[in-house]
């Protein structure tokens, strides 16, 4: 017990006199929770539009309007020829070019159906798939505008329609802020527990420590220990923190409970930093630790179901996933966060990360080596 | 009794393409309370050596005793006996004199005021620096440093693998006289050099070479068994001098040796003409001559 607790007030010392580790783990976090939220916004706004015009219409003109108006479009050109219009797409100013053909409103009156086309720059694949959609609602829109106007009488209603009106529950304004956020801290959390340990071990190899530590009778899990418990803790810190500037900046509250956060988040971490053991007693530099635990985290971070959502990925991807303690922190982060769900609702992702923590962690005991 | 008996290790490194014989068959013994001087060149497999006695590293074959242990079966009873100071500085530079002191008594289990006695003469000369970090310090006195770190638990057998190297003249002759304390404090030291002026100052030496122990002998025995005739000379153009005395008849070896070279001879009645103005001296052998008699030997 005396040797944990001299491992631990030297790893304490090591951690406070390094004034550019303090920053990393205290100040990063909190402009990246700032900064990124704010950037990483799924709703699409400014789609630059090019209509191409051949009707000249008041038909055709109320169905631009109407498209303007709907404040996700920008209207970079407006023009007669199509020509024009797709060289602003070739230029990357338009995203979406909308062609009215000749005729249109004729059509429309006389024969009660007219054509439009809608081209899409899709290089950008979310903002192509979303700018189509949008646009598409608003033609809908528009359609079942005009067909009302012409209704003779209009109390006797001969256009059956179904109106459909949207419950959000759970974050009923959509904002994506209640999502985004605690995610993030997810992945903060993540990259810091798990590089912060793997180079920390690794650093003791370089510098020669290890040597030294290695004739002494040390107990192996004593010195892991040592390892582990101050980036437990300064993980537990770095969420309290999150959850600070989430509160102050964000106004998140979580409706759930903080314990069911902390429960999970004490034993997540516990798996993540296991991850990171695993990683230094393979590597022999700072560099291998650092490039391995980057490609790792490459892979939670695009995987883990924060910027692409898990049911939408292929049934492989998804097996993948299932490996990824990411995308079950991040999980668990939003049942609590919105939901407000309880320890008995997150048991599965619990039971989960702590087989995690447990095969890591044993993995990493095993692996590591007094001696060659 | 014997402290540290090696009988016949064997280590490689590299693949089996690539081998490359670290230690070849290498035996000696280490008697109680005996300075005993691993003497070789850099690459010699010293360190190896050291590691495999530490319990840091396996040897492929033959087997190793350090206090009647085995170091393979009884690595941790060994690992709680012995001091070890690598040949690079390892001690935590972001921690203090104090606090790696104290750091390493804990974890050997033991306290800094239990063994102070031991290192206490050495331990002085650091003390007004107590709470300055350890990569603060100058050469010699992180050298003091790691060597009461590795002293703290009162250890019976101490490795010093090169702990001379990189410090200077004044702070080396300091070094060998704390080690003198220390053995007659009955530690039974193992320590290795690079420097062969440093083997005089051993009770006994093995003479390392390639993974070779040439001879194993106390360094007065080592300079008897030379045998043979040594020349100092000198002159304005060393260069040529060398050269020139190499093709002479009668000269087994010569070779630069401070400000002369040294010319080894056949036997005592060869007798050389010198050319022009050179200063030639008798002069008796050191271990450094022997050393280089022993490569050439062994080379052949």
């Amino acid at each position: 017990m005396r040797t944990l607790k001299f491992l631990l007030q030297k790893e304490f010392r090591q951690i406070f006199r390094d004034p550019a580790i303090l920053r990393l783990i205290f100040i990063m976090p909190v402009i990246q929770l700032i900064v990124l939220p704010l950037a990483a916004d799924y709703e699409m706004k400014n789609i630059n539009l090019a209509v191409t015009d051949h009707d000249h219409s008041a038909y055709s003109r109320e169905l631009v309007n109407k498209i303007k108006a709907s404040g996700y479009f920008k209207l970079v050109t407006y023009n007669e020829a199509y020509k024009q219009s797709l060289t602003a797409i070739e230029n990357d100013q338009a995203d979406l070019i909308l062609e009215i053909p000749v005729h249109f409103e004729k059509d429309l009156v006389k024969e009660d159906a007219a054509k439009v086309f809608v081209s899409i720059n899709a290089i950008n694949g979310t903002k192509a798939g979303l700018g189509g959609a949008y646009l598409q609602t608003i033609l809908r829109d528009y359609n079942q505008a005009v067909r009302e106007k012409w209704i003779q009488f209009p109390r006797i209603k001969l256009l059956p329609t179904i109106d459909i009106t949207y419950a959000n529950w759970f974050n009923p304004h959509m904002n994506y802020k209640y999502f985004m956020v605690p995610g993030i801290l997810v992945l903060l959390l993540t990259m810091i527990g798990a590089n912060l340990t793997a180079i920390n071990i690794v650093r003791e190899k370089e510098i020669g420590t290890i040597e030294q530590i290695n004739v002494t009778p040390i107990r192996k899990h004593h010195f892991i220990l040592g390892k582990l418990i101050p980036f437990w803790i300064l993980g537990l810190v770095i969420l309290t923190l999150g959850f600070g500037v989430a509160r102050i900046v964000y106004g998140i509250i979580p409706a759930g409970s903080f314990v069911t956060i902390y429960v999970f988040a004490a034993v997540y971490l516990l798996a993540v930093l296991g991850l990171g053991l695993l990683v230094s007693t393979y590597a022999a530099t700072q560099q291998q630790a650092m490039l391995v635990s980057f490609f790792i985290m490459m892979i939670f971070i695009l995987m883990g179901g924060l910027y692409t959502s898990i049911d939408s990925m292929p049934e492989w991807a998804k097996w993948i996933t299932r490996f990824n303690p990411v995308s079950y922190f991040i999980d668990v982060m939003r049942m609590v966060v919105l939901k407000g769900s309880g320890l008995t609702d997150i048991s599965r992702q619990l039971g989960i990360i702590a087989l995690f923590a447990v095969v890591l962690n044993t993995w990493a005991i095993l692996s590591y080596r007094k001696r060659s | 009794m014997e402290k540290i008996q090696v009988n016949g290790i064997v280590k490689t490194y590299g693949s089996k393409q690539k081998k490359l014989t670290a230690l070849d068959h290498v035996s000696f013994t280490v008697k109680e309370g005996e300075l005993f001087g691993l003497i070789g060149p850099d690459g010699a497999g010293k360190t190896s050596l050291f590691r495999i006695l530490t319990t840091l590293l396996l040897a492929d074959s033959g087997t190793a005793t350090v206090n009647g242990m085995d170091v393979v079966k009884e690595y941790k009873a060994i690992r709680k006996q012995v001091g070890y100071m690598p040949g690079r500085f390892s001690l935590y530079p972001d921690l203090t004199v104090k606090e790696n002191l104290a750091f390493f008594a804990t974890i050997f289990q033991t306290d800094v005021n239990e063994n102070y006695s031991l290192i206490k003469d050495i331990y002085e000369q650091i003390a007004p620096f107590e709470n300055r970090r350890a990569d603060k310090l100058s050469g010699g006195m992180k050298q003091k440093l790691a060597l009461s770190c590795a002293l703290i638990h009162k250890p019976t057998v101490l490795f010093l693998d090169e702990p001379t190297t990189g410090v200077d003249a004044v702070s080396r002759k300091e070094f060998w006289e704390m080690l003198k304390g220390l053995k007659q404090q009955g530690i039974t030291i193992l320590v290795s050099t690079p420097y062969m002026d440093e083997a005089a100052l051993c009770d006994r030496v093995a003479l390392i070479q390639d993974g070779h122990i040439m001879q194993v002998n106390t360094p007065a025995d080592v300079i008897n068994g030379f045998g043979k005739k040594i020349l100092a000379v000198k002159s304005s153009d060393m260069l040529s001098l060398l050269q020139l005395v190499k093709q002479m008849p009668g000269v087994l070896d010569a070779y630069p040796f401070g400000e002369y070279h040294h010319l080894v001879l056949a036997d005592e009645q060869v007798k050389l003409d010198f050319p022009g103005e050179v200063t030639v001296k008798e002069t008796a052998p050191d271990i450094e001559d022997c050393f280089m008699l022993l490569m050439k030997n062994h080379a052949a």
